[in-house]
């Protein structure tokens, strides 16, 4: 079977080599039959399409076709599913946390063979260890990325003379000030529908919630960073200074919409997602760096970002990591991201592109936008993933969300999640250091 | 003579098999394959190897009974098996409850509009469960919600329906909205059965409606109440469309909250197909128990019923 793979990967490779060499502006080249190198590519990012045709215009050869099949966690599980068929695609989005589940499931390739020297130079460190894991494999190449900002209502801040925190502390006496000011509104709330944003701000104040020594893991969900974070945020939802309601509901949307929540920390993606939640306030909005846990210092985490990965099962390894490696390195392609798709490009250079020269619509009040975010993205702490973030976040989601409803102990909640995650994976046989 | 003889009677043995090969077919493949296969697979878990990163690290290996006893000594599994009970506790009085008694109302003597008010009844069911809780689900929300509208406008406490014990009635009521029309039309089909001559026999008799509906109707119709009963119980056993699209509307539904929810968040969340296969078999003996015990009951029933007459 490896035999079998590692011949067909070192056809496709030559094929794929003597193509390029061979077509050079005319078909002709091509005398073998064997005709283009069809890939599929499953996706979800918006526009997506529109950036392919770029590239199947431009190469004959391999042609390229997306299907949205799913998005986020749930193309996780299918594309797993699929594998176990034989029938992944040979393409496929995979976000940053995914990588590690995808790998141990066996799903995606070690792409270091294919891949050019150069392509790792084209992202930040951080951005470049999660696809990695650390070690000499490279299973995939990033694609967008989420730096993690603060958003607030301008007009509302000078309303209620209240001033951009820019630390935690600061943060917290900003929540008081404007629960006095005016008890019906909340500066923001704590949702425990979404974990990414919980472990972006776990990487910020320096978690790193899974490590590996030798052949065993470290599960440190609990670890001093996290509990810090969880702390402070339990306490704030306990004083009633913070909502606890979920976010991405018709209710937060209004609530966002109308004021009764005048901040949300967020990601670079927020424009988007609030263009369609609080349409009414456009041009109200401002953003600016995450608050610190040390006054001075510029750390912010990730939520969000992910990345092209290709699987065991594709049988054009070679024409796939060439497509992935222009799809988020190629300016022209991470120009197209960024107009059809809204993307953040992880690729460094293209954060200070032409093609993020202008802020999003929605911020069209604040002209220095995407100069201020790449500002904000040099100081991405570096995140760690586990093979099983899926039971940590799923575990997340249910813990948080009891302890957010009684406005209860995050710490405990806390325990769980750092419990349920280690007893996962010690029931599956890893080894993890007590 | 008698060769043909031999052959007619062998084509006449063969020939109910192969009037029940296709069912028999279908059964295998699509019915006592999969359970089969579930079976198998609840019986196996996953080892990993190392680090578990990479080719091989992870090996299908034979489990015995482990997955069974992990989802039995599973606290939320009881736990959601709590809650469904609650939620169904609420659920089939009530729809039952509701059906019987529309049925008898459309049932009754100089009745107008039947035919419009069998459709209104009738017309939730045909809503699928996923819209009815995104319907309902927005009509909870409080600052969306036009029902806390009215109650804020007079100046009524508007209760938390996605909490604490409101949420199961909140639960039970997209249910109810739901099933009370086809278990409606099931009561009002077998009433409709019953001949004439039994009421003309009752009216002679000086039965007043209120009589022959308390006295012949709902003992007449006792199968149908008996079938929509197990329909409901099997139907509240495997309830998960609606908690699932209410969830992401509130902290209070956490993402076991019924035991199909539990299954569902073992096999494509947790990414564990094999407990989640062996709480699936789980679920499954106890719905089959569950109901064929509670029909034997209600034919043995019948039949002493039967036997005294």
């Amino acid at each position: 079977m490896k035999l079998h793979r590692t011949l067909v990967t070192c056809l496709a490779t030559t094929l794929s080599a003597a193509a390029l060499a061979g077509c050079g502006g005319s078909d002709d080249g091509d005398s073998s039959g064997s005709g283009p190198v069809d890939l599929s590519y499953w996706a979800w990012a918006p526009g997506m399409e529109a950036v392919v045709d770029l590239w199947n215009e431009a190469n004959p050869e391999i042609q390229v076709t997306v299907r949205e099949q799913a998005a986020g966690d749930d193309l996780v599980t299918r594309t797993i599913t699929a594998a176990q068929a034989g029938e992944a695609p040979d393409l496929v989005q995979a976000e940053y946390q995914a990588i590690p589940t995808l790998v141990s499931n066996d799903v995606l390739a070690d792409i270091s063979g294919e891949l050019g020297d150069e392509v790792a130079e084209a992202f930040a460190p951080g951005v470049w260890q999660q696809v990695t894991l650390g070690g000499e494999a490279v299973y995939a190449v990033p694609q967008d990325s989420g730096p993690m900002m603060f958003y607030y209502r301008q007009d509302l801040f000078e309303e209620f003379g209240l001033e951009v925190p820019t630390t935690w502390d600061e943060f917290a006496d900003t929540a008081r000030a404007l629960r006095e000011a005016d008890p019906n509104r909340y500066l923001t709330t704590f949702s425990a529908n979404d974990a990414g944003l919980f472990a972006g701000l776990a990487q910020e104040a320096g978690a790193q919630w899974w490590t590996t020594e030798g052949d065993t893991w470290r599960v440190a969900i609990d670890d001093e960073a996290t509990r810090r974070v969880a702390d402070f945020w339990g306490g704030l939802v306990a004083e009633d200074v913070i909502s606890n309601e979920p976010m991405y509901t018709p209710a937060w949307n209004q609530a966002l919409n109308d004021g009764s929540q005048i901040a949300w920390v967020s990601a670079v993606w927020a424009p988007g997602t609030l263009t369609t939640a609080a349409p009414d306030t456009e041009g109200l909005w401002a953003m600016a760096p995450l608050p610190q846990w040390n006054a001075g210092d510029n750390a912010t985490g990730s939520w969000g970002g992910s990345t092209t990965a290709v699987t065991n099962d594709s049988e054009h390894r070679a024409a796939a990591v060439e497509f992935a490696t222009w799809l988020n390195t190629d300016p022209e392609a991470l120009a197209a991201l960024v107009t059809e798709g809204g993307v953040y490009p992880a690729a460094t250079a293209a954060q200070t592109g032409d093609a993020l020269a202008e802020p999003p619509a929605y911020f069209a009040n604040q002209p220095d936008f995407y100069a201020l975010a790449a500002e904000i993205a040099t100081g991405t702490a570096p995140a760690a993933w586990g093979p099983n973030v899926n039971v940590a976040y799923a575990t997340f989601n249910d813990a948080f969300g009891q302890a957010a409803e009684s406005r209860g102990d995050f710490a405990a909640a806390l325990t769980t999640m750092q419990q349920a995650t280690v007893e996962d994976m010690e029931s599956h046989g890893f080894q993890v250091a007590r | 003579m008698s060769g043909t003889r031999r052959q007619a009677y062998g084509a006449r043995r063969r020939a109910p098999y192969a009037f029940l090969a296709p069912a028999a077919v279908l059964f295998l493949l699509f019915f006592a394959l999969p359970i089969g296969y579930a079976i198998w697979l609840s019986l196996h878990r996953i080892e990993v190897q190392g680090l578990g990163l990479g080719s091989g690290a992870r090996s299908e290996v034979w489990a015995g009974l482990a997955n069974y006893a992990d989802a039995l000594s599973d606290s939320e599994l009881l736990a959601s098996a709590g809650r469904v009970l609650g939620y169904g506790l609420i659920v089939i009085p009530v729809m039952l409850g509701l059906a019987l008694l529309f049925a008898l109302l459309l049932d009754a003597e100089r009745v107008r509009g039947r035919r419009f008010g069998r459709l209104v009844i009738f017309l939730p069911y045909a809503v699928p469960g996923v819209i009815a809780g995104m319907l309902w689900g927005f009509l909870y929300l409080p600052s969306v919600s036009p029902l806390h509208y009215l109650l804020d406008r007079f100046g009524l406490p508007a209760p938390d329906l996605l909490a604490g014990g409101p949420l199961y009635v909140a639960m039970a009521n997209i249910a109810v909205w739901g099933g009370t029309g086809f278990n409606m039309i099931v009561i009002y089909t077998s009433l409709r059965a019953i001949p004439a001559e039994i009421y003309e026999a009752a009216r002679l008799d000086g039965c007043s409606q209120a009589q022959i509906a308390l006295r012949i109707k709902i003992p007449m119709v006792a199968p149908a109440l008996v079938l929509t009963f197990f329909f409901s119980v099997i139907a509240t056993l495997q309830v998960f469309n609606e908690p699932t699209t209410l969830r992401p509307l509130t902290n209070s539904i956490p993402t076991t909250w019924s035991p199909m929810m539990k299954v569902y968040q073992d096999a494509f969340r947790g990414g564990d197909i094999h407990a989640a296969a062996a709480t699936a078999v789980v679920i499954a003996v106890i719905t089959l128990a569950l109901s064929f015990g509670f029909l034997r009951v209600a034919n043995s029933r019948n039949r002493q019923e039967e036997a005294g007459r």
